[in-house]
């Protein structure tokens, strides 16, 4: 026989394993052909691997070939076996050859390439650790290892794709991995070259078409009714009838709200919004609104909760921005962190602390830290060469320099980062560099700086991930962020700064520098807890009794989960690290990005002025939160989501459940006599209950808000089914059965406003005050579904929770907030690919632009000047005027004030 | 035809007696069967081929290392392909690839009836009605249509070899011209 291959086609691996692991390879003839070469004769496509068999009959299929080899080493077949075999052809196929694709020729990396074969992943990662054996069919490896290994080599080889979590999967594969005979497949096929080996092939194949990726939609999912064994019914119907009396006691309110020995102490951080902006959705969303969320939750749990968040206040940025509206940096921070400070209290975010960083304590611990770090031999000294423009007579911080990355070539890359590549950059290393102010070159001049020595710290980082990753919720973003920052090797960095706004530096001959916010931003979790409590360090020094969860967008990662747990180990002061590091992906805009100078999108101070109640906000940002892949706000889908889901799905359920106990039982909740539909559908409440649970307690927000509205669909059709408002007009049976499903449904009702309350909190108190609701089962969110309202309890007055959202209304809204959304959106086709990822979805992406704007009048003013001064040519004065009043124009409408009338002219 | 149908029938032209049930999991609705001994099988090949076994007809599954090998590639080609085609041109190639691999057999393995045979019927058979339905809406010059003897197929029932269950050439011919 003759088998048939081509260089870098995948399949070749599985064939060959299989060849080698089952009978050798001494009969098999083996023949190289091209990508697209048709070698089985019947088929119009080509395709290889493919194997002749003596008689002249083809296989073409990789499993069949390998099945084939295993046969005739006398292996019998059995239905473990074919049922992986057919798993592998139908389910994980389509989703790696996308993957592969992604990776292989298009250069996609990170979430683009692993997203679509999570899922599949983690399936092989339970089955193998739930069947408890090596292998997939037991205790030897087989058919099925072979297949699989074979299909997932390329991939899975490089370890940025082997997550860590799964950890059945990762030594299933290393095992395989390691045996003579896959390891010459891996050898003869990828030929030392890794993934780029299977190029040359891949390149040739059409596009598999991407995997529908459930995530992507909005909309519900049909929910398939689980089916329910007797006994879980019997579990949740003995749980329901023990009612309130089994509510745990509430705890009592503490403050300042300190850890407490023996129980569950959860510290809830939310990236600090950087203080002169005004937030948008997509930030709200990220951080704080999260973070709220898993708080409330928190509470809810009776876990002892502290949550707090404050304004970063530091850097050139603040510095930019007091010059540019004629004040001192600190009059900046002051008037920006009460604006801040009033939008978060608008969405009704439920803080311990909102802090902010300018403060003696923040100076006190960042200055101690530093000492630590500095006697520990963990902080270098060098020279810096550094750009500096001479017109703006200042070094140029990172975010101030523009070029063209030294890594990938991108025109746009920033003097810290490239958005395209995601390669960090020293600013000096970027080619042709601009002053993003003025656009002249800057010139390299050099400077004393000080340096984390990161490389040095890197085996403690290693050993504390090592233990803190495993079986904690870090999101997989994060956990790919630090891997691939591992895997490039850390290297120093500089954490101080020619600037005057800033925590300053304790050492000689740095007393004009400050330290950068890479360093010390996030000890402002620490100075700001200072700030609430002296007793600031039973948080902040005890990982023994804390579990710190981190909230933040995926920009963030490094800071939280490389750079600070770097200095708190190297510190050796026993601080609290990150246990659970919670990172979104981003939010965009319609079709577009968030852009404070366009005037593009919704910002957190105008969101009030909608007329949209904040729980309304709140609830939609939290439906479409991205949560695993980028999301967009849609008004439109605002709009259906409003419509359908609160209004007719839970509003409609919540109020007839209330209404019928008010029309039907005059307000007071009729006796149940439960039947076995009844059962069944408080086992079904019970398990999407728990399912809730489940979703929170990894603070998948997003998904945990679908929770509840399937107990409400639920909680309709029940009501459908039963009719009660038929059955009330019947004989005595028929008023009975209208009496159970009415207290059932008012309970589901109950149940709901407390699960809401993390999501709806203004929403969840009025359905409470509706059913009066008592004060225990308000605050407390058990695992199971317990009747709260037992028959004879009093309802009070019940009315609409939900408004429509019409058209017209939201047509206006979009038109008032859409800005150039249509110029954008052709302006980001005309830039095409490469994407520059989100970057007005960072903090400081508006003031630049006005502050570029600005630097460009002022040179035209001084130009304009300067010819009259020289008494020029009246044409050429009148035409540099002409740009002057054009860019004062652009400043203007970037900064979203009235056009100014021109001084001067209309003098004469 | 849902999967859960398609097994129901398996069975009974098997000869299994007493009627499993099954339950349909995710989007796809594949096919999960709950056996008595034992964890659950998902799957439509894997279950069709574990009620084979149930009925002692391993001979359905090929005799041969050869056979086996080449059933079990055409019962992943039925789930992969063509369940999978999703475009009319994918259905044209699909159907001429057959046509021409069983231009010279009687059966998938050659001489042999198989459950290859039967899926792979099972899964043709919608779109064979429905391209014939579309012949008959546009009137297709009788030319294209080889033997004049059936218009229609039967339908499915119990399969029995060298009866209606195998995919003579000249079907294929058929579907193959009006899917082009």
């Amino acid at each position: 026989m003759r088998l048939f291959v081509s260089p870098g086609s995948p399949g070749s691996l599985p064939v060959l394993a299989a060849a080698g692991r089952a009978r050798g390879r001494a009969e098999l003839l083996i023949s190289t052909v091209g990508p697209e070469e048709c070698v089985v004769p019947f088929l119009a496509r080509p395709k290889v691997p493919a194997l002749q068999l003596d008689g002249g009959n083809y296989l073409f299929s990789t499993s069949a070939i390998c099945r084939y080899f295993f046969l005739l080493s006398g292996w019998e077949q059995d239905d473990l076996t074919n049922q992986w075999l057919e798993w592998e052809a139908t389910e994980l196929q389509p989703v790696l050859s996308a993957a592969l694709y992604y990776l292989v020729v298009q250069g996609k990396k990170g979430e683009d390439v692993l997203g679509p074969v999570r899922r599949a992943l983690t399936h092989v990662d339970q089955s193998l650790s739930r069947q408890n054996s090596p292998f997939l069919t037991g205790e030897t490896e087989s058919l099925a290892d072979i297949v699989l290994w074979g299909a997932l080599y390329p991939l899975l080889q490089d370890p940025a794709y082997l997550p860590d979590e799964l950890g059945a999967l990762r030594s299933w594969f290393q095992t395989l991995s390691t045996q003579e005979p896959c390891q010459r497949a891996a050898e003869t096929v990828l030929k030392q070259q890794g993934i780029l080996a299977l190029r040359p092939y891949l390149q040739k194949q059409p596009q598999p078409s991407p995997p529908e990726d459930k995530a992507v939609s909005n909309e519900p999912e049909e929910e398939e009714l689980a089916t329910l064994s007797e006994e879980e019914i019997a579990v949740a119907v003995t749980a329901w009838e023990k009612g309130l009396e089994s509510l745990p006691p509430r705890r009592p309110q503490q403050n300042p709200v300190l850890p407490v020995a023996g129980e569950r102490n959860v510290l809830i951080t939310s990236a600090l919004p950087y203080v002169n902006n005004v937030p948008h959705l997509g930030n709200i969303i990220g951080c704080v609104l999260s973070a709220d969320v898993f708080a409330r939750y928190s509470r809810l749990r009776q876990w002892n909760t502290l949550y707090l968040c404050g304004t970063d206040e530091y850097g050139t940025a603040t510095e930019t921005k007091a010059m540019e509206e004629g004040l001192t940096p600190q009059e900046i921070c002051d008037k920006y962190h009460i604006i801040h400070a009033d939008i978060y209290r608008w969405f009704n975010i439920s803080f311990d602390i909102f802090g902010r960083t300018t403060t003696p304590q923040q100076t006190k611990i960042t200055q101690d830290i530093f000492q630590r770090l500095l006697s520990r031999g963990f902080v270098l000294q060098d020279t810096v060469e550094q750009l500096r423009c001479e017109r703006c007579a200042r070094f140029l911080a990172d975010r101030f320099v523009e070029g063209v990355c030294p890594f990938c070539g991108y025109e746009e890359a920033r003097g810290d980062q490239c958005d395209k590549c995601g390669k960090l950059i020293n600013a000096i290393e970027l080619k042709k560099p601009q002053c993003k102010v003025c656009r002249s070159s800057p010139v390299v001049k050099s400077s004393q700086h000080l340096f984390l020595d990161l490389p040095k710290l890197e085996e403690r980082l290693e050993e504390w991930l090592g233990k803190t990753l495993p079986g904690s919720d870090w999101t997989p973003n994060a956990r790919f962020i630090i891997r691939s920052w591992l895997r490039d090797g850390l290297k120093p960095r500089c954490i101080t700064r020619d600037l005057k706004w800033g925590t300053p530096v304790p050492l000689e001959g740095f007393e004009d520098k400050v330290f950068y916010v890479w360093f010390d931003a996030t000890i402002g979790y620490l100075s700001i807890t200072a700030n609430y409590t002296d007793q600031w360090e039973r948080w902040w020094k005890n990982p023994e009794q804390v579990d710190l969860y981190q909230f933040m967008a995926k920009d963030n990662v490094p800071f939280h989960g490389l750079v600070f747990p770097c200095s708190a180990l190297g510190a050796e002061d026993n601080y609290t690290l990150v246990k659970h590091l919670i990172a979104t992906e981003y939010l965009n805009y319609e079709d577009g990005k968030f852009s404070k100078s366009r005037g593009v999108g919704v910002f957190g101070d105008m969101a009030q002025d909608t007329g949209i109640p904040a729980d309304i906000w709140r609830f939609y940002l939290l439906y479409i939160r991205p949560e695993g892949q980028d999301s967009a706000f849609s008004w439109t889908d605002m709009l259906l989501k409003n419509n359908s889901e609160l209004l007719n799905n839970l509003g409609n359920f919540i109020n007839r459940a209330g209404m019928f106990v008010s029309k039907f039982f005059g307000g007071c909740v009729p006796e149940m006599v439960l039947t076995s539909d009844d059962r069944r559908l408080l086992a079904h409440v019970t398990l999407e209950l728990q399912h809730y649970h489940q979703l929170l307690e990894k603070a998948r927000i997003r998904d945990a808000l679908r929770s509840i509205l399937t107990i409400s669909r639920h909680g309709n059709q029940y009501i459908q089914v039963n009719e009660p408002w038929k059955r009330i007009k019947g004989d005595e049976a028929d008023r009975q059965r209208a009496g159970t499903v009415t207290g059932m449904a008012v309970n589901v009702a109950a149940l709901l406003s407390v699960m809401l309350q993390p999501y709806m909190p203004t929403v969840s108190a009025s359905i409470q005050a509706q059913l009066q609701l008592p004060p225990p089962a308000c605050s407390v969110l058990p695992t199971n579904f317990l009747c709260t309202l037992p028959a004879g309890h009093q309802i009070g007055t019940v009315s609409p929770l939900f408004q429509k959202l019409e058209n017209d209304q939201i047509e206006s809204l979009r038109q008032r907030f859409g800005g150039g959304q249509l110029e954008e959106s052709l302006e980001l086709k005309a830039k095409a690919s490469p994407k520059p990822a989100a970057e007005e979805t960072r903090k400081t992406a508006g003031p630049q632009e006005i502050q570029t704007l600005l630097e460009e009048v002022t040179k035209q003013g001084n130009l304009v000047r300067e010819l009259k001064a020289q008494k020029a040519d009246k044409n050429q004065v009148a035409a540099e005027v002409t740009k002057l009043l054009d860019l004062k124009k652009q400043l203007a409408l970037a900064e979203g004030k009235p056009l100014e009338t021109p001084k001067g002219k209309k003098k004469k | 035809m849902a999967a859960a149908a398609e097994l129901t029938l398996l069975e009974k032209s098997l000869g299994l007696s007493k009627g499993n049930k099954y339950s349909a999991q995710g989007e796809r609705q594949i096919p999960v069967l709950q056996t008595n001994n034992g964890p659950s099988l998902t799957g439509l090949t894997t279950i069709a081929t574990h009620l084979v076994k149930q009925a002692n007809k391993e001979y359905l599954l090929g005799s041969t290392a050869e056979e086996k090998a080449i059933v079990q590639q055409w019962l992943e080609y039925r789930v992969t392909r063509v369940d999978g085609q999703s475009t009319k041109e994918d259905l044209r190639t699909l159907l001429k690839d057959l046509n021409s691999y069983l231009e010279d057999k009687v059966y998938l393995t050659g001489h042999n009836f198989t459950l290859a045979d039967i899926l792979l019927y099972y899964g043709l058979h919608r779109f064979i009605n429905d391209l014939i339905a579309w012949e008959t809406l546009h009137r297709l010059p009788p030319a294209s249509l080889k033997p004049h003897t059936h218009h229609r197929l039967p339908a499915i029932a119990c399969p029995e070899p060298a009866d209606h269950c195998a995919l003579p050439s000249w079907v294929l011919a058929l579907l193959c011209s009006l899917a082009l």
